[in-house]
């Protein structure tokens, strides 16, 4: 795997990633040996087929599941081992997640639900301030009952950046929206990045996505089997779906 | 699902245990009681007289509606037992020397009948015979007008009079130092100077008598004659304590069951809802096959039979051992020929109906809706829970709490009755030991109440008569005797409007040391010069109030009728009483200045002395030991409670359990998805249980005091059954039991955490993220 970026810093370095899954008599190979690297700041996208291992990689890349075999690290930190506490002081620090399906959590307002990161997060913003970055500031007290789908994925994206994380990693965010929609939440993550300077990881399917990369990773079968790097990133409003 | 459904099982038992053991103990007494007086032709009117002479029978046996008569000379008289110092109360009630009584008949256990012309043959009850270990063949002395007589043994009997064995006065019964002895007429007559006469009538009556009118005909013959005034059955001391027993089986027979079986409900309703909403597009997919709502119905109801039939089952074969430990425990109170255990075909359709009852009230609901949710709806996943903020919050409290007790707190108030319930649940365990304990612990109150403050002599002994004080001199002064206080029993009849009972006066000299009278508040009350007291209970049969004037109809003596006023009224637990000065009672009685009872403050180092000599003294006809009674009925009482309060703990751990662990299964369930998000986002399994672990402890918290009031409820509605003439038993309950039936549920809720918490560390964080709910 050879640097894009000569001279920024390494964030993950992963080298032979292996993952397999047991169900049963059957083993599924989901990653058959990953060697990849993420630099501060950048913006890189994972392109693959339904199946190929992106959500896997980004798992252990989230510190939600460690790897059958190889070797991740953050920073320098290991993170293969499976100390759960280990693992989960690391999210809270320095990850911040943006899932396909929101997970938000129903009970809580939409300030409420970055409340509960920034409650327990070291230098948060406060929580309107996350909002007005999705351009939510004036729907902070409505419950994710009484919003749209895009609107939840928005929230969602305040939440997961109000702790000012270190990496930002979001598996298929636009995977349930519409188009329109799909393209307001790609630019709030396009602008958190360029705005915070977060390290950003985004998986898609679909290869329209790629466009706003610096980097296009792409998976297939477990292996990364081409990466490109943008020379012009396209505004998400310019992409072509 | 499995646990949860094996708690429904087990809260089902439970109730259709319960509802086993009361029923057939209900049935199985029930049946004895009827089939056994039956047999026995037992008396229907009962009366008794000083002395009258057999001529009289004549006239009784005449009064319209009287098909049988019995007339019998019966007299208390002091027993000598070897092997034991205190004396004892003999009965000695006659029998026709050639053939069995024709009512009242004698179940030989063992031995055989008293033979003609052998004056000291006695047949001994059963009881008496048990305590002492006595056998056809051994003698026990019976102290007659002061004179020792030697009673053989020959059969240990059983009488429908004595099923409940205790002397009218008493408040326990007590098998130790009250026996029963059948003698031949003609000895008894003869020891006790009664030849040719009686002091003692039963009745049968036919079918069509009317009792009401026989009991007036029978007081108008035996007045002349020292008539204390006639009883039908349903008054009849042993008669009353069984009916008691009987009725209170009724009442309490429903409630502890209905307890179970409402939990059982809600506990149904609650994970069944949660399986259904879980398999929400299955069952859209099912009915997108075809699939009737009749089926899909049936493949819900196949699930609930089967853990409605599994715990009524269990609970039937719980029922049936726990009947048989009651039936235990009622041969050592009721000496019935043969009580045994009974199981009728109805209290088991009976149990069968109530346990479908709660599966019906449980889920009927939860199935009609999901069979009746249109597939395409189905199919989709239920909207996402709206929530608002609480009230707790829009009272201002908002920056009080964290987002995490928020959560909380709008789980809570999200689904108010189910919460509600989930704490009615809990609470309702709590109930349940305090119900089940209080008994003891009133009963220890009682104990100490009466024995301790209210009567504070340590003998109490009886005359046949009465006699001057100076008649007594000798008795007051026997070794051992501390203080004396004489008083006077007059036997009457108290009337106000058309109200009436037989009770006694006692009369009480003017500052009684060892009868304490007390108020509600167990304050004492001050015997006025003149004028009654009565106890609380007596007042209210009556109906009436402090200053109201009664008639008293004396049944002795003379047999005067007075008007007096009430001056005062006690709070007393036992029987029904009246109290008197007894200078006041002798001068209206016209009769000299005379007591029948003393009783003694005792020197317990010439105890052993002191009862050598009352056997001895002719004048006694009854001693009664204070101590000794209370401690044989604490041994055999305390003893059978602790065995069914082990049981009954056994059911609130249950029901604790039951309801706790499948509430915090379900949200577990509900919520495990929220819980692994915030999982993910990096709060650590301490903060995600203190989610889960928090509500239940909220619920858990919010139903102890609202299971103590329960339980304090359920307790005051029990002792109402239990408010009758023969006793009251106060509502009290100890700190112990408090403490108990807190410690229970905490630890019930407290280990179903545990499990719970268990699973929460192992919570899947990748599953939650590829799917939506
Ligand atoms: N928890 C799991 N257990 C078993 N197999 C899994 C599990 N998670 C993923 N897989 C399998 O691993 C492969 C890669 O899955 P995933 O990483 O989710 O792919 P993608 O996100 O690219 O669609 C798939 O074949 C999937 O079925
Ligand atoms: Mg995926």
């Amino acid at each position: 795997m050879v640097p894009s970026r000569v001279g920024a810093k390494s964030v993950y370095c992963a080298r032979g990633i292996t993952k397999i899954y047991r169900m049963g008599e059957v083993e599924v190979h989901a990653l058959r040996g990953v060697d990849l690297d993420l630099f501060e700041g950048e913006f890189v996208v994972l392109l693959g087929p339904s199946g190929s291992g992106k959500s896997t990689l980004l798992n252990i890349l989230g510190g939600l599941d460690v790897p059958t075999a190889g070797h991740v690290s953050y920073r320098g930190k290991d993170l293969t081992s499976n100390d759960d506490a280990l693992l989960t002081g690391y999210r809270r620090r320095h990850v911040g997640f943006v899932f396909q399906f929101y997970n938000l959590i129903p009970s809580l307002t939409a300030k409420e639900n970055v409340a509960l990161v920034t409650e327990i997060a070291q230098n948060p913003m406060r929580p309107e301030e996350a909002l007005e970055m999705v351009n939510l500031g004036h729907r902070l007290d409505h419950f994710p009952a009484q919003l749209s789908g895009g609107e939840q994925q928005r929230v969602a994206i305040a939440r997961a950046i109000a702790k000012r994380p270190d990496v930002l990693l979001c598996d298929e965010p636009t995977g349930a929206l519409d188009i329109e929609t799909g393209i307001v939440v790609l630019e709030v993550i396009e602008r958190v990045n360029r705005e915070l300077g977060t390290t950003t990881a985004v998986i898609t399917h679909n290869a329209a996505i790629a466009g706003m990369a610096d980097r296009v990773i792409s998976v297939a079968s477990g292996r990364i089997s081409h990466v490109k790097t943008n020379q012009h990133k396209q505004q998400p409003r310019e992409l072509q779906w | 699902m499995w646990g949860q459904l094996l708690a429904i099982c087990a809260v089902i038992a439970c109730g259709v245990g319960t509802f086993i053991m009361t029923q057939s103990a209900l049935a199985g007494l029930s049946f004895t009681q009827q089939s056994y007086y039956e047999q026995s032709r037992f008396a229907r009117v009962f009366s008794n007289v000083k002395r009258a002479p057999l001529s009289v029978g004549k006239y009784i046996a005449e009064i319209p509606g009287v098909s049988q008569m019995q007339l019998r000379v019966v007299r208390d008289v002091t027993l000598d037992v070897t092997g034991m110092t205190e004396p004892a109360v003999g009965r000695l009630i006659s029998v026709p020397e050639h053939s069995a009584p024709a009512l009242n008949a004698l179940y030989l256990r063992s031995g055989r009948y008293i033979e003609p012309n052998s004056p000291d043959e006695a047949l001994c009850s059963e009881g008496f015979a048990k305590m002492h270990g006595l056998k056809p063949g051994d003698k026990v002395t019976a102290i007659i007008n002061g004179r020792r007589k030697e009673l053989e043994i020959v059969g240990i009997a059983l009488s429908p009079e004595y099923v409940y064995q205790i002397r009218a006065g008493q408040l326990v019964p007590d098998d130790t130092r009250f026996g029963i002895f059948w003698m031949g007429e003609v000895a008894l007559s003869a020891a006790f100077d009664m030849q040719g006469a009686f002091n003692d009538i039963c009745l049968d009556l036919t079918s069509d008598a009317n009792e009401a009118e026989v009991l007036r005909s029978l007081d108008r013959i035996t007045r002349p004659y020292g008539g204390m005034g006639a009883r039908g059955r349903r008054d009849q001391i042993s008669n009353k304590f069984i009916s008691d027993e009987i009725s209170n089986l009724k009442r309490m027979g429903l409630i502890v069951p209905g307890i179970f079986l409402l939990v059982a409900a809600f506990l149904l309703n609650v994970v069944l809802s949660r399986i259904i909403a879980l398999q929400r597009d299955q069952i859209a997919a099912l009915k997108a096959f075809g699939y009737s709502n009749l089926a899909i119905a049936w493949h819900y109801l196949k699930m609930v039979i089967v853990v409605v039939l599994c715990g009524e089952l269990i609970g039937l074969g719980v029922g049936c051992m726990l009947g048989m430990q009651i039936m235990n425990l009622y041969t050592k109170f009721y000496r019935f020929p043969s009580l045994v255990f009974m199981l009728p075909m109805h209290v088991v359709l009976g149990s069968f109906t109530v346990s479908a009852t709660s599966a019906i009230l449980g889920t009927v609901g939860v199935i009609h809706k999901a069979v009746s949710l249109p597939p395409a709806e189905a199919m989709r996943p239920e909207p996402p829970a709206s929530f608002r903020p609480t009230i707790f919050e829009r009272l201002g409290l908002n920056s009080w709490l964290s987002q995490t007790s928020r959560i909380i707190v709008r789980n809570i108030e999200r689904r108010p009755f189910k919460a509600m319930f989930s704490s009615l649940g809990i609470a309702l365990s709590v109930s349940i030991i305090i119900l089940g304990h209080f008994s003891t612990d009133s009963l220890n109150f009682l104990l100490e109440l009466q024995f301790q403050v209210v009567q504070r002599q340590h003998v109490s002994v009886a005359f046949v008569e009465p006699y001057s004080l100076s008649a007594l001199y000798e008795l007051q002064h026997m070794p051992g005797v501390i203080r004396t206080e004489p008083g006077r029993m007059v036997g009457i009849k108290m009337r106000f409007g058309h109200h009436e009972r037989r009770v006694a006066i006692a009369g009480l000299q003017m500052n009684p040391q060892l009868s304490h009278l007390v108020d509600a508040e167990e304050l004492p009350i001050r015997l006025p010069e003149a004028g009654l007291v009565i106890n609380t209970k007596l007042a209210s049969l009556l109906g009436v109030k402090r200053g109201d004037i009664v008639t008293i109809e004396v049944l002795e003596g003379a047999q005067p009728t007075w008007q007096i006023p009430i001056a005062a009224l006690v709070t007393e637990h036992f029987g029904l009483s009246a109290y008197m000065n007894l200078h006041a009672l002798n001068r209206l009685m016209k009769d000299g200045d005379l007591v029948n009872t003393i009783q003694l403050l005792v020197d317990q180092k010439h105890r052993d002395e002191l009862y050598k000599k009352l056997k001895e003294t002719p004048k006694v006809a009854s001693v009664t030991i204070k101590e000794a009674s209370i401690r044989s009925f604490r041994e055999t009482v305390m003893e059978n409670m602790l065995q069914m309060q082990f049981f009954n703990l056994m059911f609130a751990c249950v029901i604790a359990f039951g309801v706790v662990y499948n509430t915090a299964r379900i949200a577990l369930s509900e919520r495990g998805r929220e819980l692994a998000s915030l999982r993910v986002l990096g709060l650590t399994r301490g903060e995600i249980s203190f989610i889960l672990l928090g509500e239940l402890a909220v619920l858990t918290l919010f139903a102890i005091p609202l299971g103590i009031l329960l339980g304090f409820g359920l307790g005051k509605i029990v002792t109402t059954f239990l408010d009758t003439e023969l006793y009251r038993i106060p509502l009290v309950v100890s700190p112990k039991t408090l403490s108990m039936a807190v410690s229970v549920v905490a630890v019930a809720a407290v280990a179903s955490g545990l499990v719970v918490r268990r699973k929460l560390d192992h919570l899947d964080l990748i599953a939650v993220l590829k799917t939506r709910e």
